[in-house]
């Protein structure tokens, strides 16, 4: 299999399972985000793909090849990867040239080949102009160019980033995204990211691996899994939700105070009992009066509470019968003061079931 | 799986694991051989000696069999009983003194106003250079009980008979002996006032409390564990000390245990006696450093060891000068008194006529370094075993911290643990441990540099160790992670990463050796051969021939060349970087 695998890999440390039965298939070329808490054996994975753990099971391989098993592994130095550091580890004792250029002299490159290659990504990461610089003359979002240029200028098989973000400062951090980004598009490398940041990994992932305790929960694009997260640690992850239960029929799913026909629901749901479904605040509309807009779901309620966010409103309804509540977002425009009297319609094609 | 041309991608299979390049027991036996290597150097250096030390205080010297006579000798006579006693007496005396010596000065350069802060900084840094039994002898020209200057002047001024001042007596034994070591005081307490952050002392007084009660109620109990440490050093460290009792207590007839050791390997040589006498420093030591662990993990004072914040400078007023004159009077008695009389007499002719222009001479240095073959050859061999002891030290222990910071060898703590157990173990009760494995035949090093390097070796491991455990420690592992994951092996790591990154802390750490190494007397005295004495042997050896001004000037000699090895080191590294913490 061409790309990066993951089969069934697992590391314990002691009696703890920090990564459990990961199975993960990233294609060439492709940019795939290790997401989750901090403790959800993110970094050990990473580390593992970099050949600084070895696994207790499973394995890892790189176009077909076996790099990581419990029996033994490549060093990292065989991998011909790189990888960006939390703490960027840029040799305080050497220029931003020689950091940048010193995986090229290991590779034995001709001189000149190495000068070359060093002004070129120097050039592409902005930092030609402090080239002859320290590290320490340098500041933090400089120091992250260095790293990031340091990593791809070898044309790595894979390049490991591991929150390599976490130290800057939010401004820096929301323009650095968007420079990884761009790299990754100008060079393709096949990329692992690891971050607790959803913001981070949705802007520059094609895939999110989101994982909880170790294990994968679920791996999906920015969009598949914001729109229908599978589970309900994914669901509430990732941006805010409602969760509701409910029961399920043959023909309906009824929760308290209305149902919803299964054949209007945007996946086929089978099988009957209890259920739970998750809303997101971006699936309902809030208005003054009982719009009868089409296949949608109204209910009757008021408004409990509201905050004003600047890009949304962010209020809590309560419907009347049966007295569920929900967080609905709504745009600045439409004010509705605490207490008023109000409908809501849920887009049952947004209405997602979980497991919990 | 597309591409059969790997041979280890066709062996892959679900239920077969894979066969990878590096088999599991290639990889982990050298690291065996290693871990047996490393700690077949520290067995050498630690455990024999000491292994031998507490057997041969059981074994009979004649028969070789188990005995138990080797402890009725030592402790049998009441002389031997007193000795032990007057040490814990004077031991007790000294850290008083030192602390009265230590604390204030602390307390006075790092938190007030006081004038001339630097200088008593930088004369306290003298102590430090400054050989105690130099000191000791400084202290004899001052205030021997006939010749001494004092008492010359107290004639002359009150036309009395009687000496002012004896120095040959238990307190000029206790406050010689405290001169000789208060530093240590100073640089552990200021580090601790250094870390207390102000704002700890701000939130009492927010509640409430006045300069006086935040003093008494926040500062001071905060710096309390380093003054126990302090104290608990002090102790170990007047117990253990041999050249000023050689100098003081044999004239003030005050019999202490390191005088009675030397007794044991005077003629008849009775090494295994001098062992079982020298068990109890072992213990007391080994009980103190324990005890002082105690007392550190029961009080938890996370703040001591933390960050420093800012901190506020107590102003003084008037007060300034009372503090300032007592520090002039302790760096006085430390450092410019002695230091000065040594001086002059270096450049005397006769110390006792005084000083006159027609008395200077550079006779003295002229004996010493030209004509008197012994301190020639003393100096070389300081100096040289100062440079090997500092460098065999420094690059054992940065081997050691390496492995055991990076985890690298399993039950690498117990080289950790090794590296830094001489720590407990007087220099003098080393020498015996040394000299009881070594010095005789089959192996037979008595006479020889090599025993006296090995030793030095040892007594300076713990130092170089936390040296090197500390750099190491600051090397964030990601540095080398970064270059293997570019390519680049363990080694490459080593040469282009770690060792740049070290060079400024492993410098700093050799000096730290090699000042006391190349002055080092306690750890010389029982392993020196007739060929091979050191400048610190030499020394006591003019002082017992009484010749007083080429003592003198060989002292003087050797402080030199420790200045400017020093001086070297401060415009290299930084001058502050004997007094970071080590």
């Amino acid at each position: 299999m061409d790309g990066l695998v993951l089969k069934n890999l697992g590391r314990r440390f002691g009696a703890v399972d920090a990564v459990k039965d990961f199975d993960l298939h990233i294609k060439p070329g492709e940019f795939v985000s290790l997401l989750g808490p901090s403790g959800c054996g993110k970094t050990t994975t990473l580390r593992m793909i970099a050949g600084f753990i070895d696994p207790t099971s499973g394995s890892i391989e790189l176009d077909g090849k076996v790099l990581s098993a419990p029996s033994g592994s490549v060093p990292p130095e065989k991998r011909g990867m790189s990888m960006i550091f939390q703490s960027y580890a840029i040799w305080p004792n050497m220029t931003v040239a020689q950091n940048v250029a010193f995986g090229l002299n290991l590779r034995k490159l001709p001189s000149d080949e190495v000068k070359k290659r060093v002004g070129a990504v120097l050039e592409t990461v902005r930092m030609s102009h402090l080239a002859d610089r320290y590290p320490a003359e340098l500041s933090g979002g400089q120091q992250q160019r260095v790293a990031l240029a340091r990593a791809v200028v070898i044309r790595p098989a894979v390049l490991l980033l591991d929150e390599p973000l976490s130290n800057l400062d939010a401004n820096l951090r929301e323009e650095m995204r968007f420079e990884i980004k761009r790299m990754h598009d100008e060079f393709k490398i096949t990329s692992v990211y690891v971050t607790h940041d959803q913001g981070e990994a949705m802007v520059t992932s094609d895939r999110i691996a989101v994982m909880n305790n170790g294990r994968l929960e679920q791996i999906d694009s920015p969009y598949a899994l914001y729109s229908r997260p599978k589970t309900r640690f994914v669901a509430s992850f990732i941006g805010r939700t409602n969760f509701l239960s409910g029961n399920c029929g043959n023909h309906m799913i009824d929760f308290s105070g209305f149902s919803v026909p299964l054949g209007m629901l945007g996946e086929e749901v089978t099988g009957g009992g209890p259920i739970t479904v998750s809303i997101r605040p971006q699936a309902m509309k809030l208005s003054a009066t009982e719009a009868g807009r089409d296949k949608a779901i109204n209910l009757e309620g008021s408004v409990k509470q509201s905050s004003f966010l600047g890009e949304t409103w962010d209020y809590v309804f309560q419907s009347r019968e049966g007295g569920l509540q929900f967080r609905v977002a709504a745009p600045p425009a439409d004010v509705f003061q605490v207490g008023a009297p109000a409908w809501l319609q849920i887009d049952p094609k947004q209405i997602v079931p979980i497991a919990d | 799986m597309t591409s059969v041309s790997d041979t280890h991608a066709m062996g892959w299979s679900k239920d077969e694991p894979a066969k990878v390049r590096v088999p599991w027991r290639q990889r982990l036996q050298p690291a065996n051989l290693l871990w047996l290597f490393l700690a077949g150097i520290l067995a050498v250096l630690i455990i024999a000696p000491m292994w031998t030390l507490v057997v041969s205080s059981f074994t009979d010297a004649k028969t070789g069999g188990w005995t138990l006579q080797n402890y009725v000798e030592a402790y049998g006579k009441e002389r031997h009983i007193t000795a032990l006693t007057n040490t814990l007496k004077m031991g007790a005396c000294v850290v008083i003194l030192k602390l009265m010596f230590g604390v204030p000065l602390a307390w006075a350069c790092t938190r007030t106003d006081m004038p001339g802060r630097n200088f008593v900084r930088y004369s306290v840094f003298g102590a430090f250079i400054m050989p105690p039994y130099l000191a000791g002898v400084g202290w004899i020209l001052l205030a021997g009980p006939n010749t001494g200057w004092i008492n010359k002047i107290w004639h002359a001024v009150s036309g009395s008979t009687e000496p002012l001042v004896n120095i040959f007596s238990f307190g000029g034994l206790v406050l010689v002996t405290a001169i000789g070591g208060f530093f240590l005081v100073f640089v552990l307490v200021s580090s601790a006032f250094e870390m207390i952050n102000s704002e700890m002392e701000d939130a009492a007084n927010i509640l409430g409390a006045g300069p006086f009660k935040t003093a008494m109620k926040v500062t001071f109990p905060l710096v309390m564990p380093a003054i126990i440490g302090a104290a608990l050093l002090s102790f170990l460290g007047a117990i253990a000390l041999y050249g000023v009792p050689a100098l003081i207590s044999i004239p003030a007839r005050y019999p202490v245990v390191v005088i009675q050791l030397t007794e044991f390997f005077s003629f008849p040589l009775r090494i295994e006696v001098a062992a079982a006498y020298s068990i109890p420093l072992l213990l007391i030591t080994a009980a103190l450093l324990g005890l002082q662990k105690l007392i550190l993990r029961r009080k938890g004072y996370v703040s001591v060891s933390g960050k420093g914040g800012e901190r506020r400078i107590v102003k003084l007023g008037r007060w300034r000068w009372v503090l300032f004159a007592y520090c002039m009077i302790v760096v006085s008695l430390a450092v410019i008194m002695p230091l000065f009389v040594l001086l002059l007499a270096a450049f005397s002719e006769s110390w006792t006529t005084g000083f006159s222009l027609s008395n200077l001479t550079l006779s003295n240095f002229h004996y010493v370094l030209f004509e008197h073959s012994s301190s020639q050859r003393a100096l070389m061999g300081s100096i040289g075993l100062g440079i090997a002891a500092a460098t065999v030290a420094i690059t054992l222990a940065l081997f050691i911290a390496y492995i055991v910071q990076r985890k690298l060898l399993p039950f690498s703590s117990v080289l950790a643990f090794l590296a830094v157990s001489p720590y407990v173990v007087p220099g003098i009760v080393l020498a015996i441990g040394f000299y009881a494995a070594y010095a005789l035949p089959p192996i037979a090093l008595y006479g020889t540099y090599m025993i006296m390097a090995l030793a030095f070796i040892t007594r300076f491991l713990p130092i170089a160790f936390t040296t090197s455990s500390a750099g190491v420690r600051s090397i964030h592992p990601e540095m080398e992670e970064a270059v293997r994951i570019l390519g680049g092996g363990r080694t490459t790591a080593l040469r282009h990463v770690v060792g740049p990154l070290l060079k400024r802390t492993l410098a700093g750490g050799w000096l730290l050796i090699f000042v006391p190494a190349a002055q080092e007397l306690s750890t010389a005295i029982f392993l020196v051969g007739p060929t091979t004495r050191v400048v610190s042997v030499v020394l006591l050896d003019l002082s017992e021939e009484g010749e007083l001004e080429k003592l003198a000037a060989l002292g003087s000699v050797l402080l030199i060349i420790i200045v400017a090895v020093v001086a070297l080191g401060m415009k290299y590294l930084g001058r502050d970087f004997m007094l970071r913490r080590s």
